[in-house]
């Protein structure tokens, strides 16, 4: 055990854990932040999906000594406020979701699709969220969701 | 034992009403209006047959509270829950339309043992079905309540007052009104009701029919929505529990050492539960790996390909579930005779969320327990037997469920976390990695069904003589107009008969329906091949007497622009009829089939249904768009894979479910039927898939598979 510092959606965090600890269960069970949800845990389903640095990551396969020093966001911190962030706000408008089990690492994955490309097409979208799984068959509104997205204005959110 | 105070179990930014904690309600029930509402259904009415718990009936099946506060404010409380199907907005629009106040004004609680009357859970497409009329009910008798009392205080006879959002207002003279609230406040009026839902028409419905924004979508897309594996009480710690390698093995030996020498872990035996406990559930997987445990053989010496024959070798003796005529003497009008054998595999449930529960054991030695369940109420009488306490010590909650479709109408996690937590002093969090859900799981049965039906002269069914094993009654029965016919069901879902199942099995959604409507649909798609029409018009002809489902068929073909042709037309179109819970439907696949290596990628799928009432018509479209996607999976790849006891599927990696590359273009009909009440919208899409697609295959490289899942494997063998 050593001590690791990350940042969690802007705010700095000083953790005293194994280096071999999971980030997602670091961000539930550690820092109480259960929005990012445990699927498979081998990096097959997506619902860890988190955002370091900018890029989309399975957090349930992630070492947190991997993300030491890093810019991690996590579903709770892509609002601005109340103000949803666009990848939110197609969720709720095109209604991308059922259970909304799957969802939390949906819109951080399509958020982190629109941050690699911000105008993909709609066969663009579905290649990138091959890789998300969702049980309800949301997915042809998760897809009018991320569409809707790419033509917001940037705004809010992780860079 | 951890200290623990009452309200601490209920977390922060719980999701449905801020009025969940026991004394909370109990204040908002102290005034205002109550009224019990409970409905045993007709006999004859599709009864719900899942019963986990054995329960011997203790109160009416249908059961629905509704409260009008002092402030106005409508709470209504039934036993259901929110698993991604809608009722937590479905629902309250049926409440709010018969009290007529604005939707805003409305409250829900779902799913808590100790706030809801008893319902014995939510499955079979009921929630809108059953449930609706009796939640109408309830709420008319307390806007009747009201009325009434509004006439004593404005001097105004009943006939000459109506209500507009809350508020009761003379007919002759708006002014003259008086709010709800006004009516209830600093009152106690209790009404406890039992009987027949008589309602009134539905022609000036405002709120239901309409589609409000979903109750639950920012909690959805903020992450704050709860589900059970979120509710951390303090001091609760993880449970890892020792598992078999394999179906009905025992164990023979354990060693728990290594892991117990792991600071910060514990390991906790109770009866046969062995778990290693840790505040972080990855340390306590950790631990769990160090665990040295030997088991017997595994007795079971089935596979996906044996167990077929093993089936048909142990189901139990058939009975015949609907039958007229003679099969003989239908036979003897018969110009040609179709005999053929269908088979399906076993299908995981496979939620996103896998089956979680926390349990925690308050001072007093109540046990409150939040679970993911489709069952809670069953669920709280199998706890308090697991604990030999009485039911009234343990409440269940139910938070957000991560998709069920039948699968967590068993919640042997629940009771798991309960007995570990009063073995363990401590709250406890299970919650199944995703080789566990696989391993218990209540899998979808394996089926072999077999058919023989007959064809005059004319091209008309003259005799259907129908066998299933494994799948059950739902969905068997034909609706063709055919005057010779038998029905005969041996085993089902709803129990491991004869161990027929070397594992568990239960409802999957729609359950029985998706393989019975299979071997139907494609048995009709051979008759019509045989009788040399194309496959729309034959079921026409042979559904003269069934105007409803004629009209479904046509609602269909017409969206879907069907030019009839003689099937293998090479076009890749395929159609499939189906009634389920009460709604009836008809879905159109275009396919392409990929002749090298038989690879099926659906195109395009058209599905018309006849649900009654539309409460909710986004909901209802979700519901069909759902049925049809998720029926991709159970039609094209998903078969579960075993060997002596042992499931050979332990992950997505292998078990592969519907992706976003394999989804068609989904266009959706919903028919207008104002004089039927509401029907089930949850399930009836998804039977019809596995057959539109079949037929669809058969049509594009008259390839004829009998065989779920269609793998690219078994289309190309099936290709000549």
């Amino acid at each position: 055990m050593r001590s690791i510092s990350i940042t969690v959606n802007g705010v700095p965090h000083s953790l005293t854990v194994a280096d071999d600890r999971r980030l997602l269960w670091v961000l539930r069970d550690d820092l109480g932040l259960t929005g990012t949800k445990f699927g498979c845990g081998v990096s097959s389903c997506g619902a860890c999906t988190v955002i370091v640095d900018g890029k989309a990551v399975r957090s349930c396969v992630t070492s947190i000594k991997a993300v030491e020093g890093k810019k991690i966001t996590t579903i709770e911190g892509l609002a601005n406020g109340s103000h949803l962030a666009p990848a939110q706000q197609g969720f709720v408008d095109h209604l991308g979701f059922q259970c909304g089990y799957c969802t939390p690492g949906m819109i951080m994955g399509g958020h982190a699709l629109l941050l690699q490309n911000p105008k993909p097409t709609r066969d663009e979208i579905a290649k990138g969220m091959e890789g998300h799984l969702c049980r309800c068959g949301a997915h042809v509104r998760i897809i009018d969701a991320i569409e809707q997205a790419s033509h917001a204005p940037a705004s809010g959110g992780a860079k | 034992m951890t200290e623990h105070k009452a309200e601490m179990i209920v977390p922060e930014g719980w999701g449905f009403v801020e009025t969940v904690d026991r004394r909370d309600f109990l204040k908002l029930t102290s005034s205002g209006l109550l009224v019990m509402f409970s409905l045993t259904p007709p006999k004859g009415a599709l009864r719900p047959v899942w019963n986990p718990a054995g329960i011997q009936r203790p109160s009416p099946d249908f059961n629905a509270f509704v409260h009008v506060g002092a402030d106005g404010r409508v709470t209504m409380m039934v036993g259901k829950i929110e698993m991604g199907q809608g009722v937590m907005t479905s629902l309250p629009q049926l409440a709010a339309e018969e009290l007529g106040v604005s939707l805003e004004n409305v409250d829900v609680v779902l799913g808590d043992t100790e706030l809801c009357p008893f319902d014995m859970g939510t499955f079979g497409s009921l929630s809108v079905r059953t449930l609706g009329p009796v939640l109408r009910a309830a709420a008319a008798e307390a806007r009747a309540v009201l009325v009434q009392m509004a006439s004593e205080k404005l001097g105004i006879p009943v006939a000459e007052l109506f209500v507009e959002n809350g508020v009761v207002r003379a007919k002759a003279d708006r002014l003259k009104h008086v709010p709800y609230g006004d009516l209830t406040a600093g009152k106690r009026i209790e009404r406890r009701l039992e009987g027949k839902a008589a309602l009134a028409a539905v022609a000036n419905f405002k709120i239901v029919g309409t589609s409000p924004q979903r109750r639950d979508a920012i909690d959805k897309v903020t992450g704050r929505a709860k589900y059970a594996g979120d509710v951390i009480p303090p001091g609760a710690l993880h449970a890892r529990l020792v598992r078999p390698p394999a179906h009905g093995v025992a164990l023979l030996t354990v060693d728990t050492k290594a892991a117990e020498a792991v600071p910060g872990v514990r390991v906790v035996r109770e009866g046969e539960l062995i778990a290693v406990l840790h505040e972080h559930r990855d340390e306590a997987d950790k631990a769990l790996k160090l665990v040295n445990a030997t088991y017997s053989p595994a007795p079971s010496v089935l596979d996906g390909e044996t167990i077929f024959a093993h089936l048909e070798k142990v189901a139990p003796e058939g009975r015949a579930v609907a039958q007229a005529g003679s099969i003989d003497d239908g036979e003897k009008f018969a110009t040609q005779t179709v005999t053929q054998k269908y088979l399906k595999g076993y299908v995981a449930h496979a939620p996103m969320e896998t089956h979680s529960a926390v349990a925690a054991v308050a001072p007093d030695g109540k046990v409150t327990v939040w679970a993911s369940t489709q069952t809670p109420f069953p669920l709280q009488t199998q706890v308090a037997r697991a604990l030999k306490i009485s039911t009234d010590k343990v409440r269940i909650i139910t938070p957000f469920v991560g998709g069920g479709f039948g699968g967590k109408s068993a919640s042997q996690q629940a009771i798991e976390a309960a007995r570990l937590a009063v073995a363990a002093g401590a709250p406890v969090r299970v919650v199944w990695d995703r080789t566990e859900e696989f391993f218990f799981d209540t899998f979808d049965p394996a089926a072999v069904i077999t058919i023989r039906a007959g064809l005059d002269a004319s091209k008309r069914i003259v005799s259907w003589n129908y066998e299933v094993i494994g799948a059950g009654e739902r969905g068997s029965q034909q609706f063709y107009d055919v005057a010779n016919h038998r029905t005969v069901v041996r085993g089902g879902w709803n129990a491991n008969q004869n161990e027929m199942h070397p594992f568990g099995i239960g409802p999957w959604r729609a359950p029985g329906a998706n393989a019975n409507t299979f071997a139907r649909e494609v048995h009709i798609d051979i008759l019509a091949q045989k009788a040399g029409m194309d496959p729309v018009a034959f079921r026409e002809l042979n559904l003269a007497k069934n105007p409803r489902m004629l009209r479904v068929l046509r609602a269909a073909a017409d969206k879907f622009g069907w030019q009839g042709k003689l099937a293998p037309s090479k076009r890749g179109f395929g159609v499939a009829l189906g009634d389920d819970a009460g709604t009836y439907v008809a879905s159109i696949a275009h396919v392409a089939v990929d002749a090298a290596t038989g690879a099926v990628q659906v195109l395009r799928v058209v599905c018309a249904q006849d649900m009654g009432v539309v409460v909710n018509p986004v909901g209802a479209m979700q519901q069909l768009e759902g049925c049809i996607t998720m029926g991709l999976g159970y039609t094209l790849a998903e078969e579960v894979r075993f060997k002596n006891g042992v499931v050979l599927d332990k992950n997505f990696p292998t078990y592969h479910i519907p992706r976003f590359s394999w989804v068609p273009k989904i266009e959706g009909v919903l028919l207008d039927s104002p004089d039927l009440p509401a029907q089930g919208g949850g399930e009836p899409a998804i039977v019809t898939m596995g057959a539109a697609v079949a037929n669809a295959v058969f049509d594009a490289v008259g390839a004829r598979v009998v065989q779920l899942p269609l793998t690219a494997a078994r289309v190309k063998a099936a290709m000549v």
